[in-house]
């Protein structure tokens, strides 16, 4: 059991979605209760990943390993490390939440949503566990069918059009990742992402793949300029869709930085380190400013997320400059440490803070601010949760959205006090959209007739966001766990970021 | 001309094929109009024997009737292939052409002799040989085009279909003919020899001008641009269950005719036809799947697809090394079966007076009946290469030999327009998936269970291949003799 667990939290969570899709459409509460139950078994799997796994090594384990295809040397190559077990967890922890989350909220073809969910599921655990390119980049397209489906299924008004804008840029991305990885399988005759990395290219070999897995990662983060699709998506997506987008695919980009861009292509990614560093900065406060003016609460969310995953690309590539100008390890090791507990928390409170958006949509039918005002008077308990999500998404201390935020700003003060200074500069832009939507949207007087019948959020949901609110208030105060669990692997990250390859 | 009793044993299958089709012209001769059904299976259980026979077959490589037939593991891949293709376009043609009036004994005839040809083409040893292979199934496919006579447009696609086809052959004998002029043998084999050694010789420029014909002949069988003009027509205008026959099989045994020529008789010219097959293949992938955007009708977006699929394949063929040839086979293999699926589903839609064939038919598929709606959406994601779906592997096979051959920017160019075609595939689904169906009652599907359950097992198999598609290439590589 133990020597496949791998496999079976990527395969029972796509076999649970078939089986849910096999019940037709007519027996929603059957599918609920199946679905629910697939998600759960995944997540008390996924637990042994987190008490087995040896942190203090930072290596990778659980390894599995079987010939897939072995007429181009393609293997079924699973493991993780510190980084991959956190990103697991998160995934089947967000799923359960997801699967909760649409008991009441969705009405119309039950089985196909939850099953697009678990297969969902199942693709992204793989693409945390992959060790092999071509397995990596088939779970990670594959990712791409269910969200298509789920978004222009039982999404907004305008969903065709944003599900269209969502699968084409993803294709449009990592298909030029292909052409990089099938480039490098020809030098090395190898998928194995330890034997890419081992591999010596020179600096423009490196370049050219660098930018080839730039637009993939990119896109997916996603980083300005390549961040519209991530506002169209999040409005039109179903709560469901944004949480997943939000709190876990968005994650792959950063994570595919960490697994591809860095180990493979570290030279490359030293020379434009600078590059990266603009961009996230641009992401940083300009997204932070466009999320101000927004009038839909979904999208002021969708921008806070390009804003807050820009500080995860600063973290990653502030810790390259520093490593390589200073050789100042310690400080880049904050700089990936940050940007991964960045991930992490931003997982929970952009999941958060989406389910909310969720909750009151399902009551209202509408996102934009202006139909609100005063919901803490009719909805106390909601209020509640909102005001503590919105404090994190602020970067509060003691919640987890601080912890991240600060090491990545440390981590940039070494290196240069401006990239320092402009992204602290964020927190402040970071509060005022987000207290801002909070003053609009809950506090004051009772705007309207519909504000005033609100009823308060069910047991049901109170478990979704309380489920959320814990988590995020755990790695607050004590995040602790979280960078042990990491430590060791982000180490051995950035003693990779040490070796020249070129040349 | 003489042969011995070893050269029969290699076309076993062959003559047992015809054989057995005499067999059935026979059959359909006496029985009732009401008892056609005898005439299909019968056919189908026809191409199940000749597929056993070929299966059957370990015996070694060699060349029969002096050098005329070919018996080797790359010809008896591409028949497995090209007659489980066909048992497929029997079974999905039986309803369809019954609701038309159109099920009759010449459709089933007219099939199998064209794959009697396309198995005499791949096996093909002698430019003769190509020649009559290629003629029987093109003949054949001309009269399948046709079937409907009471249609303008059916008969208005078989017109254009026979006119520039037999242009096309008429370009390809021509080409022939300057070979044979420059080599003094008809012999693919022999050619090899001599064309190899030819290089800097006088007969340098003919054979040139001879493959600048060849080459073309060779677009026009496969629909590459710019020789693509008939294939838009031809795919709409006939019956529904003859496309599915002409839009699968057949590009098999025409990735075996131009694996023959260009390989088998001209692989010293390589350099030369390698580049002019990147020309078609970059021309290809650019009109078919720019202009495959613009179309409504399924089956008209599915011929401008086929051009740029075509694309792809020249691209693994234009490598000119055995891998190359390995990918190019698979991709061909890839796509018959893909294809076979796509017009399949058309015909599982269509009813009497309905032709299912428009984008807009396949409106709320989803909700009127899911299963199905999977199975096109299989079928339409392995069309666009996602994995982990068959067509996804074809595609990376390909990049992978035009990387290999250097031709980085060809593989760009093949993925920009591969990011192109996402797009109209993905409108398919959009509808099926996305928009409310036109009628609220549930869909009246064929009582045809053949139909049903050969549909789903071919849908099934696109995802099936795509995760466990080790064997079968593995099996193309030793064929090809790819390491």
């Amino acid at each position: 059991m133990m020597q496949s667990l791998l496999s079976i939290l990527i395969w029972l969570p796509i076999a649970g979605g078939f089986a849910v899709l096999a019940l037709g459409t007519h027996r929603a509460k059957e599918a609920r209760w199946l679905a629910l139950a697939v998600a759960v078994a995944t997540f008390i799997v996924s637990i042994p990943l987190l008490t087995g796994y040896d942190a203090a090594a930072g290596t990778m384990q659980f390894i599995e390993q079987h010939r897939w295809i072995a007429a181009i040397n393609a293997n079924y190559h699973l493991g993780v490390d510190g980084i991959s077990v956190a990103l697991i967890v998160l995934t089947t922890f967000v799923t359960v939440l997801v699967v909760l989350g649409a008991w009441d909220s969705v009405h119309d073809k039950v089985n196909q949503y939850l099953a697009a969910f678990l297969v969902l599921e199942g693709l992204m655990v793989g693409v945390f566990c992959a060790l092999d390119a071509l397995l990596f980049y088939v779970f990670f397209e594959g990712m791409l069918i269910p969200m298509f489906i789920i978004i222009g299924i039982w999404g907004g008004p305008r969903r065709v059009y944003a599900t269209l804008k969502f699968f084409l840029y993803t294709f449009f991305g990592s298909i030029f990742m292909l052409v990089g990885l099938i480039w490098l399988y020809m030098q090395s005759n190898s998928w194995e992402l330890s034997q890419l990395a081992a591999l010596k290219l020179t600096l423009t070999q490196q370049s050219w793949l660098f930018f080839a897995f730039l637009v993939a990662f990119a896109v997916k983060v996603p980083m300005w300029p390549v961040h519209t699709w991530l506002p169209d998506a999040h409005v039109e997506a179903p709560t469901g869709g944004s949480v997943i987008l939000a709190a876990i695919m968005l994650k792959i980009g950063g994570y595919g930085f960490l697994r591809f861009s860095l180990p493979i292509t570290p030279d490359a990614s030293q020379h434009f380190a600078w590059l990266l560093i603009a961009l996230s900065l641009i992401a940083v406060i300009y997204i932070g400013f466009v999320a101000l003016v927004q009038e839909d609460m979904k999208k002021l969310i969708a921008y806070s997320s390009v804003s807050h995953m820009g500080f995860v690309t600063l973290g990653i590539f502030i810790a390259l400059a520093l490593v390589r100008v200073s050789g100042n390890k310690d400080a880049a090791y904050l700089g990936v440490s940050g940007a991964m507990v960045q991930m992490i928390s931003h997982g929970f409170v952009s999941g958060a803070m989406f389910s909310c958006i969720g909750v009151i949509y399902d009551r209202m039918h509408t996102r934009m601010i202006k139909d609100y005002g005063g919901v803490v008077n009719t909805m106390p308990w909601y209020a509640a949760f909102v005001v503590f999500f919105a404090m994190a998404n602020c970067g509060l201390p003691g919640t987890s959205g601080f912890v991240g935020e600060f090491m990545v700003i440390l981590a940039s003060f070494q290196s240069n006090f401006w990239i320092a200074a402009l992204a602290a500069f964020t927190l402040i832009i970071g509060a005022a959209y987000t207290l801002w939507l909070v003053k609009r949207v809950i506090w004051g007087e009772v705007t309207n007739d519909h504000v005033a019948k609100l009823k308060d959020i069910d047991a049901r949901e109170a478990l979704v966001l309380g489920a959320f609110a814990a988590m995020t208030l755990l790695f607050g105060i004590w995040p602790e766990p979280l960078t042990h669990l990491m430590d060791a692997s982000v180490k051995h990250i950035v003693d990779q970021l040490l070796v020249v390859k070129a040349g | 001309m003489s042969f011995s009793i070893q050269d029969l044993q290699l076309i076993l299958p062959e003559a047992f094929l015809l054989f057995a089709i005499c067999a059935v012209i026979a059959v359909d001769l006496v029985i009732k109009p009401a008892q056609r059904d005898a005439t299909h299976w019968l056919s189908i259980g026809v191409v199940v024997a000749t597929l056993l026979l070929v299966i059957i077959d370990r015996s070694a490589d060699a060349r029969g009737f002096s050098g005329m037939f070919v018996h080797d593991a790359v010809a008896r891949l591409l028949k497995v292939f090209i007659l489980l293709v066909t048992i497929a376009v029997f079974v999905y043609a039986r309803t369809y052409l019954k609701d038309r009036k159109l099920f009759v004994g010449e459709f089933h005839m007219l099939v199998l002799f064209a794959v009697l040809g396309m198995m005499l083409l791949v096996s093909a040893g002698s430019l003769v040989m190509i020649y009559v292979g290629l003629e029987l199934l093109t003949l054949s496919s001309y009269a399948l085009v046709a079937l409907n006579r009471d249609s303008p447009l059916s008969s208005e696609a078989a017109m254009k279909y026979f006119v520039l086809g037999a242009l096309a052959s008429g370009i390809l004998l021509y080409g022939m003919s300057m070979i044979y002029g420059a080599t003094g043998t008809l012999d693919l084999q022999k050619i090899h020899a001599v064309a190899s050694l030819a290089a800097g010789s006088s007969h340098q420029t003919l054979l040139a001008f001879g493959l600048v014909f060849l080459v073309a002949g060779i677009g026009f069988k496969f629909g590459a641009a710019p020789f693509h003009m008939w294939l838009p027509d031809v795919y709409q205008g006939s019956p529904t269950a003859v496309t599915t026959f002409i839009g699968s099989a057949p590009k098999i045994a025409a990735f075996g005719m131009a694996w023959r020529l260009l390989d088998g008789a001209l692989g010293g010219l390589h350099p030369h036809w390698g580049e002019m097959l990147a020309v078609l293949a970059v021309l290809s992938l650019a009109i078919g799947n720019v202009v495959a955007i613009a179309q409504t009708n399924l089956k008209r977006m599915l011929a401008y697809s086929t051009i740029s699929h075509v694309g792809f394949l020249l691209l693994g063929l234009a490598n000119g090394t055995p891998s190359g040839y390995a990918a190019a086979m698979f991709y061909a293999i890839a796509y018959a079966i893909m294809s076979a699926a796509a017009f399949g589903s058309i015909q599982l839609l269509a009813r009497a007076g309905f032709e299912a064939e428009e984008i807009d038919d396949f409106k709320g598929l989803n909700q009127r009946n899911p299963w199905y709606a999977f199975v096109v959406l299989l079928v339409m994601a392995s069309l666009a290469g996602i994995p982990p779906l068959f067509g996804f592997f074809a595609k990376l096979l390909v990049l992978k030999a035009a990387l290999d051959a250097g031709m980085l920017w060809l593989a760009i160019v093949a993925i920009v327009f591969a990011i192109v075609g996402a797009f109209y595939y993905l409108r398919v689904i959009k509808v099926m998936y996305f928009d409310p169906p036109e009628t609220k009652d549930t869909l009246a599907l064929p009582q045809d269970i053949p139909l049903r359950w050969v549909l789903s097992i071919n849908g099934a198999a696109l995802l099936f291949l795509g995760l466990f598609f080790g064997p079968l290439l593995s099996w193309c590589y030793r064929a090809m003799g790819a390491g």
